[in-house]
Parts: structure tokens; sequence; C-alpha cells
């Protein structure tokens, strides 16, 4: 099902005329109202009024989390403080968090585009949305939230946990769609499978999953053991959150709601822009949010672009599954590893649960990876050899996806700890 | 006759072998024999129970992966070169070992000793051919 036709369905001409006018409108409402891009543009000696076509995005500067941190709290908003009716924050990790605030009109927005994400699911009035993704400052929960209502279908927020009870509201409800991320999926299908819940028991027919990388591998098994259509979101609390992108039953990319946020290209070391069709990182600009305007937002995330209309009849641009982040890259000896590889080699082994945890350590000034596994029944022998075996042919399939010999240690079952909400993949420890 | 053993797999970490015991313990499961092999990453617990598959299935439910597996069992003169007999007669007979265990039964006359060979029914048919005593798991659990 497609939620509004006319937006995402536009001819590229139509939509491009649309994107002009907004993008004028949104550079000049942020020079004029926030005095960080008013700095940054006059410091690049840029006017709002130097914005005649789309390409010249390219002479606007970028905006960096760190620039959003700077402007901690409230020095991104582009409207009175009254008039912003809600706020987001990142999770802060890194230190101070990221604000985001919302107008009304921005919630609206929100659940517009998260209504477009839904229906790509296939969401429709009758549905019941569980929404396993965290209610609060984060904004997963939020965003299905507002995106579900828009359609009319049942949201249960039951946030994300309580992993017992989300399996017996999935039963009693009869849930349809599943929203959280895919790690947590995979520990909700693993928990079914242990407490003997049949798959004719759980009405799923579709999930959407996000906040954090996975793979097609990961999908694949997904799909087996929960019976669903495993559906990629993508979103950004800086931009708006989870609904910036989705993927259509088509699997094939996912489709940027590109009447609000226009996407570029970059190579993320010259800054130059690339060709669309070019693998590099993922630039983000609002077109249309009043709140918080962000020019040339640097998501960090690794993908490309591909115009047309897809076989669902859409023709919002498509963007690649994220196979990276430039700062989730690992830098290993000099050769890149991203730890997306790591798990599409896991996928790959049959009996393996693809738990993992990678571990970076530099002893003697040279980097070792090493990478923790749950050993499983059919991994596992009464011969020490047979272990060693098992431990070498995972290695040996982390060497061919990678390029690099790493160091698999097997763990007990259910000692990666599982999460709720992001999965902390990666431990590096070196000292820089 | 070949003896079920159940294999445990722990990770090289502190309190691991306890907590193995501790369940095996709380379900009053006797252990007959055990033998640890250890690397230095993970070591694998192989015991003889009374039965298995309850042990397995009670360990699993811990979240410990655990494997049933064949091993022989013979009865040995508890002497010197009671051992040695055995693994001769398998040496002659072209046969491998992969691990063995042994401990002394309570009298204390004989000692029972675990075998795994690489193809257990050779291992046996081996022993037989000599007229070595292959133990029962009967026997072995009501030691």
């Amino acid at each position: 099902m497609i939620w509004n036709e006319e937006a995402e369905c536009m001819s590229q001409v139509q939509k491009e005329k649309l994107q002009l006018e907004r993008l004028q409108a949104v550079v000049k409402q942020a020079y004029e109202n926030v005095p960080y891009y008013k700095k940054r543009f006059d410091e690049a000696g840029i006017k709002p009024e130097d914005i005649k076509t789309l390409e010249d995005i390219q002479k606007l500067p970028f905006t960096s989390k760190s620039d959003l941190r700077d402007a901690y709290p409230f020095g991104m908003f582009a409207v009175p403080d009254d008039d912003i009716v809600e706020v987001h924050t990142s999770s802060g990790t890194t230190g101070k968090p990221t604000v985001s605030g919302y107008t009304l009109k921005d919630l609206s927005i929100w659940g517009e585009v998260m209504a477009r994400a839904l229906a790509m699911a296939g969401a429709e009035k009758k549905d019941f949305i569980q929404n396993a993704y965290g209610y609060g400052l984060f904004t997963g929960g939020m965003g299905v939230h507002y995106g579900a209502q828009k359609i009319g279908a049942t949201v249960v927020p039951i946030s994300a946990g309580n992993t017992m009870r989300q399996l017996e509201l999935m039963q009693d409800f009869g849930t349809t769609i599943l929203t959280c991320t895919p790690s947590y999926a995979l520990y909700l299908a693993e928990v079914a499978e242990k407490e003997g819940i049949s798959k004719e028991a759980i009405k799923l027919k579709a999930g959407v999953f996000g906040a954090e990388m996975w793979t097609e591998e990961m999908r694949q098994e997904l799909e087996k053991r929960l019976n669903i259509d495993a559906l990629n979101i993508y979103g950004l609390t800086e931009i708006i959150g989870p609904g910036v992108a989705m993927e259509c039953k088509d699997k094939n990319g996912l489709h940027i709601s590109d009447d609000h946020f226009y996407p570029e290209i970059i190579d993320s070391n010259t800054l130059e822009s690339l060709p669309e069709s070019e693998k590099g990182e993922l630039v983000l600009t609002t077109l249309t949010r009043e709140g918080m305007p962000i020019i040339r937002f640097r998501t960090k995330d690794i993908t490309t672009l591909r115009k047309g209309t897809c076989s669902c009849g859409r023709t919002l641009i498509k963007m690649d599954r994220i196979t990276g982040r430039t700062d989730d890259m690992l830098k290993i000896r000099g050769v890149i590893v991203f730890p997306s590889q790591i798990e599409k080699a896991l996928l790959r082994i049959e009996g393996l649960e693809p738990h993992y945890q990678i571990i970076v350590t530099r002893p003697k000034h040279l980097d070792e990876l090493e990478v923790h596994v749950e050993n499983s029944e059919k991994l596992f022998s009464d011969e020490v050899k047979h272990i060693e075996e098992a431990k070498k042919m995972i290695e040996d399939y982390i060497h061919s996806e990678i390029g690099l010999r790493v160091n698999v240690t097997l763990v007990e079952p259910q000692s990666i700890p599982r999460s709720e909400g992001k999965a902390v993949r990666v431990i590096d420890k070196r000292e820089f | 006759m070949k003896l079920k053993q159940i294999s445990i797999f722990l990770e090289n970490k502190k309190g691991r072998l306890w907590k193995a015991l501790s369940i095996l313990r709380e379900a009053d499961i006797n252990i007959r024999a055990l033998s640890i092999a250890d690397t230095s990453e993970f070591g694998i617990l192989r015991l003889i129970v009374p039965d298995p598959e309850k042990a397995k299935s009670i360990l699993e439910t811990e979240n410990f992966v655990v494997k049933i597996n064949e091993v022989i069992a013979v009865e040995v003169h508890d002497e010197p070169g009671g051992l040695e007999k055995i693994l001769e007669i398998l040496n002659k007979a072209d046969i491998n070992v992969e691990y063995i265990y042994a401990f002394v039964e309570k009298k204390g006359e004989k000692a029972i000793v675990v075998l795994r060979t690489e193809d257990i029914d050779a291992g046996i048919k081996a022993l037989e051919s000599v007229g070595i005593n292959i133990i029962s798991s009967k026997d072995v659990y009501e030691l």
C-alpha cells in the first residue's frame, strides 16, 4: 500500500521543482533565525539568494554532530521556544547529547513519513503494531507511534525490553507488525523458540527493523525464524528520527522521503560531492522542518543513491542498506573493516547464532582483532581437535570476508549481552 | 557395549566448572567419573552420570552447550601394567585413542578405564576379540 501516492510517486521533474522551492525556503529560514547558520554562511560568503539550483546546495557549509553538540541545548532552534512542543535527544554516549526540537507541524511531518514507512511494511487500520522501540528521549518509540496513529492502526506501546511480556502480548493480541532493533527481534525469536511458542501462535507479517546496522544475511535469518517480511528502516534524531528512509517489499534499497529530506553523497575525506551512484557518506538536509532546520548534515553513514521508479511504483529516491559508518569503520593494520562484514561471515555458518562481539586490541603496536562467538551444539564436540577445527573454520570465513586473520574465541551460549536497544558489537581497547 | 558420556563446553573462566557441577548437585545427579580437557581458551568437561539425557537437558536450560556421545568402559586389574595391556591391544589393532581416563572401583580390586577411540565399534571389537570385559552402562552406574 502506498500511503501518499501524490508525494511518493511524483515525477522527477515535479519533485526537483518542489525540492528547490523548499530548499530555498529552508536556507532562508535557517539564515535568518539561527545565528549558527548566519555565521557559517557569512564565513563561506554565501547568501540564501545564491541558491538558484539544487546543485547550489554544494556551496553551503556542512553541519556536523559536533556543531549540534556545541549548540546544546537549544542553539539550533529556528523558532521561539514557545513554538517547540517536543524535544528528543541523541544518546549522548560520546559527550553532551544533541537536542532535536519539533513544532506541531514538524511532528505532523514526522507522522507523515512514518506512516509512509509503516505502509511500506503493509500497515493498515486493522493492524496491531507492537512497538518495541524504546519510548522516551530516543526517537524510535515516538516516531513509530505517530506514524501508526496517522494510519489509524492500533499501536501497542510496549517499548523495549520485558521479553516474556512481548511474546505474551504478541500471541494474545495477534500482533501483525513488530517494530524494534534487528538484534532485539532476533532475541525475541530465540526466546520464542526456547519457550516452545509455535510459529502459528504468532501472527506477525512484517517487522520494521532499524536503529542499528544489519545485513542481508540477518534479514534472511529473521524472515525464516519469525516467518515475516523483515524490512529496514532508517532515520536519525538530528534529522527527525526514524522514517527518513524505509524499504518497500521490493527489499532492494530504502526509499528516502526526498520531498522532506534532501540527500547527497560526499567523499568523507575530500568532502567533495560524489555522483549519487557512487559509494560515500550520506549528507541530509531537512527541506520542511520548522523548529530545527538542518542544512547538509554529515550522517557518517556510508551508502549510495539510486533514482528511478521502483517496482512498487514509488519514485522516492533509494539508498542502499547502510554497510558502515565512517566512525564504525575499524582500521585494523591499515585494512578497513566494518562490523557488518563479520556479521555477514558468521551468518553463512550453519548452526551458529549471530551474536558476536569484536574486540580490538593493540598488543606490541600491532592491531589484533578478536571475535567472540557463542558456541552451539552444532559446533561443539567432546574432542578438543573438533572444536579447534570449528574455530578455525569460523576464522576462515571471516578471513575470506575481510581479508585479515582474526582470532575467534568460542564463548558459552547467552554470554554475549543481549541488548534491548542498540547492540554493542565493537569493543576497541586500543590506546591511540 | 557402549557407554554414554556427556561433554560440557566451559569457557576458561573462573567459576564455570563450579557452576556446572552445582547445577548437577541441585538436580541430585551423582557423577560416576569425570575428566577435563583444557586448552588456553576453553575446557571440555566429560562426565559419566546415571541419567545422561536428564543431565543434558538440565544443563541446557542453564545455557550450557552439552553433547552426548559414546565411549567404551573396560575393567582392568588395579596393578602395574593393567592399562598398558589394553592399549597394547588397541595399538596392535591400529586403533587411535582420542582420550582416556580412569577411576578405581570402590572395592579397590579393579580399575575402570573410559576410552574414546576414533572408531568406537572397531575399538569394542578389538577388545572383545581378546576377551576383555567391556562394562555395561548399568554396571558403571551401580559402582
